[in-house]
Parts: structure tokens; C-alpha cells; sequence
């Protein structure tokens, strides 16, 4: 049965609208017609929630964290803190002592690589990643496995895009001294088995980072009911500020690893003989922070929040699903990455049109789409593909935008003769 | 209808140029060649020529994976130098980057584009500059001596 757009929205719990009027953004022309953003994937957002703490932050509080006796530097760290419950809260990690603010995911995944793994990793050791993997969970490695003599390994994917996980217990060798995976996959938006990859590697004790940039704006992420060893985020995929980011980790494991970034902030006491290390967090946190975008990234969990996670991807499969049979209708469309279980994106190609026309025809419509390899090239040469055109959804996306984007779709393959 | 932004890019003579690209082949017996890359977009090209003893480009090819624009605009450029001194394909690759730059209004201010003043357009799509420039920078590459380019 075909719907249509406002038939398909009115079944939807979220009142749109008044999400909507929270993201100034929203209400900009681009090239003379009303912005469509369907970049999410690439960076969401922000709602006025955010903005507002950020600017609270900057008006009145400003000062430096963990320092001061005087009030605004108490304010600040007060705040600071709160936002770390607030992510603590967010990702059910037991201890705030497992929240570490960092500057996003790939800080993170360096993090790891470079406190814990780095000391872990000898030569003829492996490190195992899977083909859906972003560049920041590729290159790390390579760096480290390269340094090391070590051996990079990766889990395939079938023509689906999802991880081939028959052979798995095959990858994970003696040898192996991590296992990274993202949860979702930026380019194709397969969620995957996460659960499952952490408990046949926890079998053989070896620890799990999960690489969670796509999942925060979407899925119910618990990191204790995951297993997982280490959870990286982004605050601006989550309709938070950028620069802000945030590693958990399992307490028994952070507290056995030496620190990455030093200088103040990460030391109990200082002289030039001997330097002892501050407690957790802290210890991560040399430097001051981005205490501004931390209070975003706070705003933006109880955003999420308020909207409620469960109503959020009810909404979204509901955009996705719209989407797919909508674009689906156009044959001259071809989806990469058709997981069963999936995040609210498509990534397509369009036989006889390269994406960066695509993007640019978009663009003109006031459509925002992100097309190239998504950071994700080895995904690119898995389906024997340059790039694709990729839309994402965010909650404040509705089937109008959709059908926007497939009008648009259509006038690029007018134009092209395709 | 496109959008009077993209239309000035997307115009019938790029299009075309995208679906019958001129001299794509690789040239036998070529004195220069070079592979330009531009790794953002995933462009890839190679560029060739012969150029004699007069220091004429006698000959010149293309081949490689792009979008429209790089992809015309490499087509058009080899029409364009084909049958000229190398002098005047230097004077033409810097006027074709000051244009894509929005350094030189080519209707308002001397010089030798003619026909590639239809990318004109790009200049209002900073993204895409590179697509239009990367075969002149190989070509600029090859007679150079250097055989790799990329525009990142």
C-alpha cells in the first residue's frame, strides 16, 4: 500500500514540528529554497538546548575546571561534572571514573591504541578489525601493527554489508591483543552484532573497543549489557558541540594504563624527580578541557533524553523504510549496504553519475547530502565503487525532505540521460 | 529545470563532453605522461602527450574515473592544447586555475580561454574546483617531468 507523506507522518509518536522549531538551522534557505539536511551521519545538528548551555557557559560560568577556589571556577567545574554524570547516565557505564571527555572518536580509538594496546603489542601479535570500518578505526592500528611488526586482520563483509562472523572464532587467535568494530557503520549503516563479536572474544579474554560515533544518535547504548571493554563517542553526532567526544572504559583496565596526553590537570604532584598520576578520569584529561562543548554534550544527552530513545528509532525506521521504497522505485538506483538490521541512512549510486555531481544538483535544491567515501574507502573497494551518495536521518527529518530528495534524485538522472 | 546555481555549471556542453570524452585513450609513444589523483572526490586520471622538437604539444590523451566535471573539463582541455606550443598550454593552465579560482572574470579581463570559460561556474562551488582543475595541474605535471599529482 502506498501512503502518503502526511498519511506517514501522522502515524509517527514524535511531534516533529515542535522538534523542529528547536534547531534554528532548520529554518535556512540554501540557494533559495529550505534547507533538507540529511548529512547526520557526517554531523547532526544542534538543538537550541544546546546552544543556550554553551552560551550559559560562556556568559556567566566561564572559568577553568578543578583549579580555583572562586566561585565561577566552582560553577565550572561543577558543571563540567555534571556533564559527565550526564554521559555516564547516558552510556549505563558504572563509575563515572569510565568517563574520559576527549575530542571525539578518533582521539579515543588513539587513546586505546596508545595507552593500552601500544605496550600489549608484539611482534607477530594481531590486531582484529572488520571490513565496515570507519578510517579511525583503521589507521590507528595500522600505525601501531606497522611500529610493531604486528598483523592487521579484518573480519569480512558479504554483499549485504554486513560482518561474516562464521569464521570468527578462526580470527581470534592467541595472538590477537584487540578487537575493534564500529557499532554502526557510517557508510552503510549496518548496526552490527556487537554483543555477540565482545562475547566469543571475551571467551578468549581479549578486549573489545567498540567504536560508537553512530550508534549515540540512535540506539539504546548500554556499555555494561554490550560487555564492551572501551566505548568511543562524538558530541556532534549526537546534536552536540564538536571538539568534544568522550572514551569509556572499564575501570580494571584504565587503571593499569599509563597516561596519553600529559601536562597539568593529569598529575597529583609534580617535581622534577618524580610525577604521580592523578585518579580517573583526570588522569586522561591533561590540559584544560573543552569544558563549553562537555556542557553541550550534557544538553544534548538530556535532549535525546526528552525525546526518548525508543520514540527516536520508531521515527526514524519509519523514515528509513520510506526512504528505501521510495528510492527503490527509481531504477536506475542502486543501494550499497542493504543490511537487514539497519540504522537510518542510505547510501546508493546512481549507474553513469558520480556522487559529487549528485551532491552538487542536491545542493542546488537545498538538499544536504554527503557524497565520497565517507572515510571509509576500503567499504568503497569492497563494492568496486569510488564513492556513493549517502542521506542520513535525524529525528527532525520528515518524508517531505524525502520526497524532496527523491525529486531531486530524478532530476539528476534527467540531466544526465542516465 | 536545475537550479539557476548548478545550471550554469551543468551546461548541455559539459554533459556531453562527460558521456563522449574527447581523445580518452592512452597515447602511443607519448613523451610525457603523469597520473593526477584527487583523493577527496576519488578522481583518477592519467594524462599524456607528445610533444616534438619544437617544443609543440603535438598530441595529447586522456584516460580515468571521475565525475562530470573533471572528467569534461579534461576532455575540453585536451581539444584546447592540442597543436600548441607549450608557452601558450603554461599561459592557459594559469588562466584556467585564476578563472576556477575567481581570480580572473574571463568576460571582463584579457585572455586565451574561449570555449573553457563554461567553468566559469565553478568558482561559486569551492568544493568542486579541484574536479576542474585536476587534469591541468597533471597535464602542468607531465611536462613538468613529474609523474604523480594530487590536489589535496
Amino acid at each position: 500500500m502506498i501512503q502518503t507523506s502526511e498519511a506517514v507522518r501522522n502515524t509517527a509518536t514524535l511531534n516533529v514540528d515542535q522538534i523542529r522549531d528547536d534547531f534554528p538551522v532548520l529554518g535556512r534557505m540554501i540557494n533559495g529554497m529550505p534547507l533538507a539536511y540529511l548529512d547526520n551521519a557526517a554531523s547532526s545538528q544542534s538543538p537550541r538546548q544546546v546552544i543556550d548551555a554553551v552560551k550559559r557557559y560562556h556568559e556567566f560560568h566561564h572559568s577553568n575546571v578543578h583549579r580555583g577556589v572562586h566561585t565561577l571556577s566552582q560553577e565550572a567545574t561543577g558543571l563540567y561534572e555534571e556533564a559527565r554524570e550526564k554521559i555516564r547516565a547516558f552510556l549505563n557505564a558504572s563509575s563515572l571514573k569510565e568517563i574520559i571527555f576527549t575530542s571525539g572518536t578518533t582521539d579515543g580509538v588513539n587513546l586505546v591504541a596508545s595507552s593500552f594496546v601500544e605496550e600489549r603489542l608484539n611482534e607477530g601479535d594481531e590486531i582484529l578489525i572488520t571490513h565496515l570500518e570507519h578510517h579511525s578505526n583503521i589507521v590507528p592500528w595500522h600505525i601501531l601493527c606497522e611500529r610493531k611488526k604486528a598483523k592487521l586482520r579484518v573480519l569480512p563483509i558479504n554483499d549485504n554489508g554486513e560482518i561474516i562472523l562464521d569464521n570468527l572464532d578462526d580470527y581470534l587467535t592467541s595472538r590477537t591483543r584487540i578487537v575493534g568494530v564500529n557499532h554502526i557503520s557510517n557508510a552503510l549503516g549496518t548496526i552490527n552484532p556487537v554483543k555477540k563479536i565482545v562475547e566469543a572474544a571475551h571467551r578468549k579474554n581479549i578486549p573489545v573497543i567498540v567504536d560508537g560515533a553512530q550508534a549515540t544518535p540512535h540506539e539504546i547504548v548500554d556499555v555494561q549489557d554490550l560487555g564492551c571493554d572501551f566505548y568511543a563517542i562524538s558530541g556532534h553526532k549526537m546534536y552536540g558541540p564538536t571538539g568534544i567526544g568522550v572514551l569509556y572504559g572499564r575501570q580494571e583496565l584504565l587503571e593499569q594504563m599509563r597516561p596519553y596526553r600529559s601536562g597539568g590537570d593529569m598529575i597529583l604532584s609534580v617535581s622534577f624527580d618524580k610525577v604521580v598520576y592523578n585518579e580517573l578520569p583526570y588522569r586522561f584529561e591533561a590540559g584544560t578541557p573543552p569544558i563549553a562543548q562537555a556542557i553541550g554534550l550534557g544538553a544534548a544527552a538530556d535532549y535525546i533524553n526528552s525525546i526518548g530513545k525508543e520514540a527516536i528509532r520508531n521515527y526514524e525506521n519509519m523514515l528509513l523504510d520510506y526512504a528505501t521504497r521510495k528510492l527503490g522505485e527509481i531504477p536506475q538506483v542502486r543501494f550499497i549496504g542493504t543490511a537487514k538490521d539497519k540504522a537510518s541512512l542510505v547510501s546508493f549510486v546512481i549507474d553513469g553519475v558520480h556522487p559529487h555531481d549528485v551532491g552538487t544538483i542536491l545542493d542546488g535544491e537545498g538538499i544536504a547530502v554527503r557524497t565520497g567515501h565517507h572515510c571509509a574507502q576500503p567499504v568503497m573497494e569492497r563494492f568496486s565503487i569510488p564513492a556513493t551518495t549517502r542521506a542520513s536521518f535525524a529525528f527532525y527529518n520528515t518524508t517531505e525532505e524525502i520526497d524532496r530528495l527523491v525529486a531531486g534524485v530524478r532530476k539528476v538522472i534527467e540531466v544526465f540521460d542516465a | 529545470m536545475l537550479n539557476t546555481h548548478t545550471k550554469n555549471l551543468y551546461q548541455d556542453v559539459i554533459l556531453d563532453h562527460n558521456k563522449k570524452p574527447r581523445n580518452y585513450k592512452v597515447l602511443e609513444g607519448h613523451s610525457h605522461m603523469a597520473h593526477g589523483d584527487n583523493p577527496l572526490c576519488g578522481d583518477k586520471l592519467d594524462v599524456y602527450l607528445t610533444v616534438d622538437e619544437n617544443n609543440v604539444v603535438v598530441d595529447v590523451s586522456f584516460i580515468g574515473d571521475g565525475c562530470a566535471i573533471s572528467k569534461a573539463s579534461a576532455s575540453m582541455m585536451t581539444t584546447m592544447v592540442k597543436g600548441k606550443p607549450i608557452d601558450e598550454v603554461e599561459t592557459l593552465f594559469h588562466e584556467f586555475h585564476k578563472m576556477s579560482t575567481g581570480k580572473l572574470d574571463p568576460d571582463a579581463e584579457p585572455n586565451h580561454l574561449g570555449r573553457l570559460k563554461i567553468f566559469a561556474g565553478v568558482r561559486d562551488l569551492p568544493a568542486r574546483v579541484k574536479c576542474a582543475t585536476l587534469a591541468w595541474h597533471t597535464l602542468d605535471a607531465a611536462l613538468k617531468g613529474e609523474r604523480i599529482v594530487s590536489t589535496e
